[in-house]
């Protein structure tokens, strides 16, 4: 067995740089705390350097439980790079507050478990994982102490409490007929178990697995937790938890092979889409837009999931996917802090009054509707492909008219920023150089694809 | 070469902003006729051989076999000319506009690389990344610069349009899945066709959908009149003229060659949507009052005429000549409609600039106040029927006398009955002749001056490029033709 801790270095920086904080924020004035932003930072830094070294050896498994492949090497650049920019936005919102260290370690905390949760082979890691990423987030939702930040907190923290112990019982189901919880050994044992406890059991995991992704039936908290929570939050638990749970589906679909996951998932991806997409229909708040088109943008996800080991597209449509879904999302998530405007009405003249900004809201909207040369773009010909390939034309057909019905909601963002200014309040700097980072990431992975799926 | 041809309006496009105030509209002239000059060039290098010039490829996603794989040929090399000279013609058009010049330019310079790189594009995935950029592209042009209803117009437009791509993109994929090994590259699909069977009927359903979206024929047009409607003039020419190019250029250049198979089984369905489109077209736009509507009617009925060339084409046990005649007049007439359309397009723009409106009813007499004006709404009109001597006519005889002549009972009888749609459109062409240019004096004819120097300058070299494919022909067709007969040798497969 494998038992070598450098093979964790990305996860281990993040980890000290979490406790060094934690620790220096102790003993830092109020108004010197910013320092501990820096040590995050610089974890989360010298972890991507680390993920990006391990990305070039051959795959192993550590510690009989953790695989270092290159779902994790996706999962690990994905999760790290975009709580790096989480923690750029959070320094503008938490500046000076007196829980600002806590703020930055709570965040890092829940990367790794998120970081974890994509990169488990195991059962009992998988839930180990799920806590470690669930618990801080509920508490950063309701880190501004507010009527809406409070319910936000209570809804995501009831939501996670019910489908975390369904998805413990199912575990406890699997690991019992499959006499095992590494996915190897359910691979084998799970094909000779009973069917029908093998479908409880797998419907009862992805209860838990299907919250983190905010995909139906697990979306309800996604709304009021995007628009309840402070914004900066919003972005990191609309993004970085759902790289950890789609890659964590990804590998359970492909390493265990149940034999109701394609149909079962096809089915969820589908009502997933189509909910997301009706809901976002009406809104007029910008976070909840962008709460419901994260739920859509989860459907189409799923799609590549479902077709898990069915498929040699599978695999590069979900991490291309979802590292571009990551990318797209904070780019637009990092407009809505740096305007500070919820309304969509507000954000006319936004083009004319700060035109980088407003550019790069357009390229990241446009990137969801899935514009190339955008990186979802490619993402989404992977997962059409996938579809297609898998056998499940049905599937793409659906996805290919959500995706037209998604442009009208995302155009009624679009149309307002060409209007005349409102009230011209310029962006806060530190979120607009975030946005256009994104957005220019967004394009850039889009054109560059070729070098990033090889 | 190729990439300069394609990518120098973009560079242009992206120098745009730290251009002086006044330079803007010279300087976009200028990117224009240089491209022009350059297409010209290149047509020069191709010389009338078959096979393709100025290729390019280079590894873009080598994971799925996806590269930026250009080149040029008898097929392509039409439609980049066109595409130049309507956007050159454009940039002339607007020379004295004044509402946001600067990002008006820019827009357009980013259109014309996107329609120059798709009509270049070798690879599937590069055709559908131009494809799509195109509806953003012109989505942006209706809704900010639009008239009237722009924004639903410009919804209208996107969404439909879009939904098109998409059903597009799932073809082109089926396509990719089925090649083997699989690959977005057009050449290497054409070599060794893909898929036979059920599988590349799906295909062709599939293609078919997003590129008769895009074309539009009956009945996938409705998005078309209310978006020519409300986009500004030089906005619709170019939406008629190239963009509408796309969807007739994407049926010669991939569902014919790549599912030869599929199209000659579903040959009868292309011409009887064919037929459909050009009786439907012409007799609704007999029936309209805003003569921009008129004339984006006649638009469907034009792209009829392609689709029904191009069906005909699929009838493998008919005449080979007469076959080849049908793709060659198919493509004379994608130059053709491009060329007149946009020169009606940009005509119905100087009539909503004088007088604020469409209305045939509220214009008579224009010739008495605007001879020059006058002049030219009759030979663009004259070009669109098809009069002998202008380049309509060419297109048009070599599509029924290819279609008729392939010598099937199918084609015979769609070929005969479609030339009813001729005798409409001469009807609705002369009864605006007759309520607009002639007669009495309407309430707004007083209103209508003449037209300035940017507009004639724009228009003439049209209508004159359509008189001289009108006149001389062979220029064109002598390109056109190696790729005909390649086209329906690949259908014969």
């Amino acid at each position: 067995m494998n038992e070598n801790p450098a093979d964790l270095a990305p996860e281990l920086c993040v980890l000290i740089a979490a406790v060094l904080g934690l620790a220096g924020g102790l003993f830092l004035p109020r108004r010197r705390q910013w320092q501990v932003a820096v040590v995050c930072a610089a974890g989360l830094v010298a972890g991507l350097a680390a993920a990006g070294v391990a990305a070039t050896r051959a795959d192993l498994m550590a510690f009989d439980a953790f695989a270092v492949d290159p779902v994790t090497h996706v999962t690990r650049i994905t999760v790290l790079g975009s709580t790096l920019a989480v923690v750029a936005l959070a320094r503008g919102q938490v500046r000076d507050h007196p829980r600002e260290t806590e703020h930055y370690v709570l965040i890092l905390l829940s990367a790794l478990g998120t970081v974890v949760l994509g990169a488990t082979s195991d059962l009992l890691v998988l839930v180990a994982a799920y806590l470690l990423a669930s618990i801080p987030a509920y508490a950063l939702a309701g880190f501004g102490k507010d009527a809406p930040g409070t319910e936000a907190a209570l809804k995501y923290y009831l939501m996670g409490a019910l489908l975390g112990v369904l998805m413990l019982a199912g575990v406890t189901l699997l690991s019992g007929i499959g006499r095992g919880t590494a996915y190897p050994v359910l691979r084998v044992g799970l094909a000779d178990a009973p069917q029908a406890a093998v479908a409880a059991g797998v419907v009862a995991l992805l209860a838990g697995l299907l919250f983190k992704a905010g995909a139906v039936p697990g979306h309800f908290w996604v709304p009021d937790v995007a628009e309840g929570a402070p914004p900066a939050i919003a972005a990191y638990v609309t993004t970085v938890p759902k790289i950890g749970a789609f890659a964590a589906l990804y590998r359970f679909g492909a390493e265990t092979l149940p034999d109701a996951w394609p149909a079962l998932l096809a089915v969820v991806a589908a009502a997933t889409m189509t909910l997301g997409n009706l809901a976002a229909f009406g809104q007029d708040n910008v976070r909840r837009l962008l709460a419901y088109s994260t739920v859509s943008q989860a459907g189409y996800l799923l799609v590549p999931v479902a077709m898990a080991g069915r498929t040699d597209l599978a695999q590069p449509a979900v991490l291309y996917y979802v590292a571009a879904y990551a990318v797209t999302n904070l780019g637009a998530f990092a407009v809505v802090v740096a305007t500070g405007r919820d309304d969509l009405a507000e954000y006319a003249g936004l083009l004319r009054g700060s035109p980088l900004v407003g550019l790069s809201l357009v390229v990241c909207l446009l990137g969801f509707i899935g514009t190339p040369p955008t990186a979802v773009f490619v993402g989404k010909v992977l997962m059409f492909g996938a579809a297609l390939d898998g056998h499940y034309a049905w599937l793409a057909v659906v996805a290919a008219v959500n995706t037209a019905a998604s442009v009208f909601y995302y155009l009624r963002w679009i149309v307002p920023l060409f209007r005349r200014p409102s009230v011209p309040s310029p962006p806060a700097r530190g979120a607009s150089a975030v946005a256009v980072t994104a957005a220019l990431c967004s394009l850039a992975l889009g054109i560059g694809s070729g070098i990033a799926l090889s | 070469m190729l990439a300069l041809v394609i990518f120098l309006p973009l560079a242009v496009a992206c120098a745009l902003p730290a251009v002086p105030g006044r330079a803007v509209a010279w300087t976009w002239i200028g990117a224009a006729v240089l491209d022009l000059a350059l297409v010209a060039a290149m047509w020069v290098g191709h010389g009338t051989g078959g096979g393709v010039s100025f290729e390019t490829n280079v590894r873009w996603i080598p994971s799925v076999r996806a590269g930026y794989h250009v080149g040029v040929d008898g097929l392509s090399l039409p439609l980049l000319a066109l595409t130049a000279v309507l956007f050159a013609a454009c940039a002339v058009y607007s020379l004295r506009r004044t509402h946001r010049v600067r990002a008006f330019a820019i827009l357009f310079l980013f259109l014309e690389t996107v329609c120059l790189g798709l009509f270049a594009a070798l690879d599937l995935l590069l055709f559908f990344v131009f494809f799509d950029l195109s509806i953003v592209g012109m989505y942006f042009v209706i809704l900010l610069w639009g008239h009237g209803d722009r924004s639903r117009s410009a919804l209208k437009f996107f969404l439909y349009t879009f939904l098109g791509s998409l059903v597009l993109l799932l073809g082109f994929i089926g396509l990719y899945l089925g090649a083997d090994p699989n690959t977005f590259d057009m050449v290497e699909l054409t070599r060794t066709p893909p898929l036979h069977g059920g599988l590349g009927g799906l295909t062709l359903l599939a293609i078919g959908i997003g590129l008769g979206i895009k074309t539009p024929v009956v009945p996938f047009h409705t998005w078309l009149p209310p978006a020519h409607t409300d986009a500004p003039a030089a906005g619709s020419a170019i939406l008629a003229g190239v963009m509408l190019k796309m969807g007739t250029y994407g049926f010669v250049r991939i569902a014919m060659p790549m599912l030869p198979d599929a199209w000659r089984r579903y040959a009868l369905v292309m011409l009887i949507v064919g037929l459909v489109s050009v009786l439907y077209g012409a007799l609704v736009a007999l029936a309209q009052d805003n003569v921009k509507r008129l004339v984006a009617y006649t638009s469907v009925n034009h792209m009829g005429y392609i689709l029904l060339a191009l069906g005909a084409a699929g009838y493998a046990s008919g005449d080979a000549g007469a076959r080849r005649l049908a793709v060659t007049g198919a493509v004379t007439q994608m130059v053709s409609h491009g060329l007149v359309t946009g020169a009606l397009f940009l005509l119905c723009g100087v009539l909503d600039d004088r007088a604020g409106t469409y209305d045939l009813g509220r214009f008579g007499g224009i010739a008495h106040n605007a001879p020059v004006l006058a002049w030219l709404i009759g030979i663009a009109a004259f070009a669109s029927l098809g009069l002998p001597g202008l380049s309509g006519f060419i297109a048009e005889f070599q599509i029924f006398a290819g279609t008729i002549g392939t010598g099937t009972a199918a084609t015979a009888v769609t070929g005969a009955l479609a030339v009813l749609g001729i005798l409409i459109t001469a009807a609705l062409f002369l009864r605006v002749l007759h309520r607009a240019v002639l007669g009495p004096p309407g309430e707004l004819t007083a209103r209508v001056s003449e037209v300035r120097r940017p507009e004639l300058a724009a228009l003439v070299p049209l209508l004159a490029l359509s008189l001289l494919i009108g006149v001389v022909p062979r220029v064109l067709l002598d390109t056109i033709e190696p790729l005909s007969a390649a086209v329906v040798a690949l259908v014969g497969r």
